[in-house]
């Protein structure tokens, strides 16, 4: 797999669109013996981007560190995760071979600009030894020419200049371009963003989403966006999964799940965020109660404390209900049938 | 960066100014007269003042301080009430002595305490972590001189590898040099390396949460090669400032390590002098001493810079 040659855009064209880039099977990532995140089931297919949305404490950093390996020291992820051109499992793959992917095969842009970069490295060369830990590039001037190039790429003026900068010298913005920069060095098919936006003024906030998605396209990569932003979903995504107490409790196509919502959950997501929505006293609508902390979720429906549609049915816990390729929910009484009781087809067509 | 320099070296000679006052001041209050003292009670009152004229300790104590400082920064400290012998190439001598022996001890700390503090934090959570931790807990609580007695009777008494105690100067007999180097350095460096490397640990520790580390894992290094390309260097800045403290205790350390292993180095000197009650010669040792700590906690400073560039003004 390490001898695999180095894909560029025009290589791997040939007919791997639509390929699965990755297959995410069953993760659960638990604590002790505490779940965090379950049964967290999807695909996505090469040069697709699919968002990852939910409130804060739903599980979505947790989920893309496990595409990575890098959970935390004490979090263990158990079930599948397969990437396109991997051999084996990357859930239970040793630190060895795990570090031939990462960086290589997935790349990850985190959320936190200002302390993802090493304060006594220049950017230039902390982009540059991302190829060279690979050896994606001959030499070590090779790849600091390529570093120089890939500053410039992703907008940073002045690219020699900055590429001798420290990272105390950029800006949030520029730095979370640089850690784009060294993310794209090695052309993955796939990119992992987690909230990347989110630590950043929003004078840069679209520019960066921009980058983003401009970098992504140009590799023909594939990318999971977390965020909680629904309209930055909306902007960058195709897909959609909602995260709701470590688990997907809708899916589907961003038009689809946006304007029609089937869980209830999704619902009251997209009802905080609308600002044209009022209740019958002229109140902004908000989703009721707070995200309980890991393990003090409700059993059954994980939301079902909060929901106002809550009957006793939902304290089994709903089992998905596919409406399409990748699309579906968990819900016992989804929103859009007005009275009707949602099929159950258990197991297969998950997202 | 020149302005920290700048900054920095005249906090030093303000400092070095402070201390030579106190020290002065210090030996000045002692009760008794200096010349009275060196000469004994029986001397005749003739032969005081005649000393004490020829010392210049008749004069005020603002004209004998300027003396004393001309004289330490000329390099002339003049000689002792007590033998008459000059004071600057005896210094010297006993100074080059124990910075073998302190030097030495540092390195062979450094040498110790970053990988096994780096190795400790690593595992902290596993049991080889937690022994190791064990171990240098019960070196931090050993005293130098103990650890010292302890040497000399494991390595020089019981098994004969090594001589007890003396000193060869490493241009007379560099073999001899090294085997009586051995067990003081040890006595000093072991303790020393107990101490550092818990402060090692901590920063590595400290290191390891770091976002820097994930996203040095991210790009696909494994987690000891992240550590050690992007997280020594940062874990170096606590470890260094502890390092400038920490030569205080070794200069302190040295004293008593002199004594046990017979070395004439300043802290032989200084014992000496104090029991000949040779007092000229004790605040120069104590000055010395002195300057060496804040000498060194300058440099350190200094040191900073180098490691860690948001330190540097304008480096760009
Ligand atoms: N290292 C950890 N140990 C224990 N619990 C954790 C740890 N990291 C995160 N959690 C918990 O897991 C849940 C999901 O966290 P996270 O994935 O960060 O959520 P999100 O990214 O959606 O905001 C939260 O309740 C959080 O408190
Ligand atoms: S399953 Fe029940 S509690 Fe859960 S979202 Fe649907 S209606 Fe609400
Ligand atoms: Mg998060």
């Amino acid at each position: 797999m390490s001898a695999a040659p180095v894909t560029t855009p025009e290589d791997d064209a040939s007919g791997k669109a639509g390929a699965d880039v990755l297959v995410v099977k069953g993760l659960d990532v638990s604590v002790r013996h505490q779940k965090l995140v379950e049964d967290v089931t999807f695909t996505v297919r090469s040069g697709e981007r699919v968002g990852l949305i939910g409130e804060s404490g739903s599980g979505k950093s947790l989920t893309a560190l496990a595409l990575m390996g890098l959970l935390p020291e004490g979090l263990t992820a158990t079930g599948s995760v397969q990437v396109d051109g991997v051999g084996h499992d990357l859930v239970g793959a040793d630190e060895r071979a795990m570090s031939r992917v990462r960086g290589r095969d997935i790349a990850m842009v985190f959320q936190e600009p200002m302390t993802a970069l090493n304060p006594t490295m220049r950017v230039g060369d902390q982009v540059a030894e991302a190829m060279l830990i690979h050896r994606t590039r001959p030499s070590r001037r090779a790849a600091r020419v390529a570093a120089v190039e890939l500053l410039g790429q992703v907008g940073l003026p002045d690219p020699p200049g900055t590429a001798r900068a420290y990272p105390h010298q950029l800006s949030g913005g520029q730095r979370q371009r640089v850690v784009l920069a060294l993310a794209l060095a090695n052309d993955p098919a796939l990119l992992v963003c987690d909230e990347p936006t989110t630590a950043l003024d929003v004078t840069v906030q679209a520019f960066v989403l921009d980058l983003i998605v401009q970098g992504v396209l140009d590799r023909r990569a594939a990318m999971v966006f977390i965020t909680h932003d629904l309209a930055v979903v909306a902007t960058v995504c195709e897909r959609v999964m909602v995260m709701y107490g470590g688990r997907i409790v809708e899916a589907g196509p961003v038009q689809e799940v946006f304007t029609r919502p089937r869980h209830r959950y999704t619902q009251g997501l997209l009802g905080a965020s609308d600002l044209t929505v009022v209740d019958d006293r002229g109140r902004l609508a908000t989703i009721p109660g707070s995200v309980p902390a890991a393990g003090h979720f409700p059993a059954g429906c994980v939301f079902r404390n909060r929901c106002q549609h809550a009957t006793a049915a939902c304290e089994t816990r709903p089992s998905w209900t596919a409406t399409g390729d990748d699309a579906g929910f968990a819900c016992h009484h989804p929103a859009g049938l007005p009275d009707a009781a949602p099929r159950a087809t258990p197991g297969g067509g998950r997202p | 960066m020149t302005l920290r320099l700048l900054q920095r070296l005249a906090i030093l000679v303000a400092s070095l100014v402070v201390s030579s006052v106190i020290v002065f001041a210090f030996m000045a209050v002692l009760p008794g007269d200096p010349a009275r003292v060196a000469l004994g009670v029986n001397a005749s009152d003739a032969a005081v003042a005649e000393m004490r004229s020829e010392f210049g300790l008749d004069r005020s104590p603002v004209a004998q301080y300027l003396s004393w400082v001309r004289g330490l920064v000329t390099l002339d400290p003049g000689s002792s009430y007590v033998s008459g012998t000059a004071i600057g190439p005896q210094l010297a001598d006993r100074l080059q002595v124990t910075l073998w022996l302190v030097v030495t001890a540092m390195v062979v700390a450094l040498v110790v305490a970053i990988p096994v503090g780096t190795v400790m934090a690593v595992r902290h959570r596993q049991v080889s972590g937690l022994a190791l931790s064990a171990v240098s807990q019960l070196g931090v609580a050993i005293p130098a001189f103990l650890a010292g007695i302890l040497l000399i009777t494991v390595f020089a008494v019981k098994l004969g590898w090594l001589p007890a105690n003396g000193w060869t100067p490493p241009a007379d007999d560099p073999a001899m040099f090294l085997k009586q180097l051995v067990l003081p350095v040890a006595s000093l460096g072991l303790v020393q390396a107990a101490v550092l490397t818990r402060y090692v640990r901590s920063a590595v520790l400290d290191v390891l949460r770091e976002d820097y580390l994930r996203t040095a894992r991210a790009k696909g290094l494994p987690p000891m090669r992240a550590l050690v390309r992007h997280g020594l260097r940062n874990a170096a800045v606590p470890v260094v400032t502890v390092l400038g403290l920490q030569l205080a205790t070794l200069l302190i350390g040295a004293v008593v390590v002199e004594r046990v292993f017979v070395i004439p180095g300043l802290g032989s000197l200084l014992l000496d002098s104090v029991s000949q009650r040779d007092l000229i010669m004790v605040q120069d040792v104590v000055m010395i001493l002195v300057m060496a700590v804040l000498v060194v906690n300058f440099v350190v400073d200094l040191l900073y810079v180098l490691i860690d560039p948001r330190l540097r003004v304008s480096a760009r």
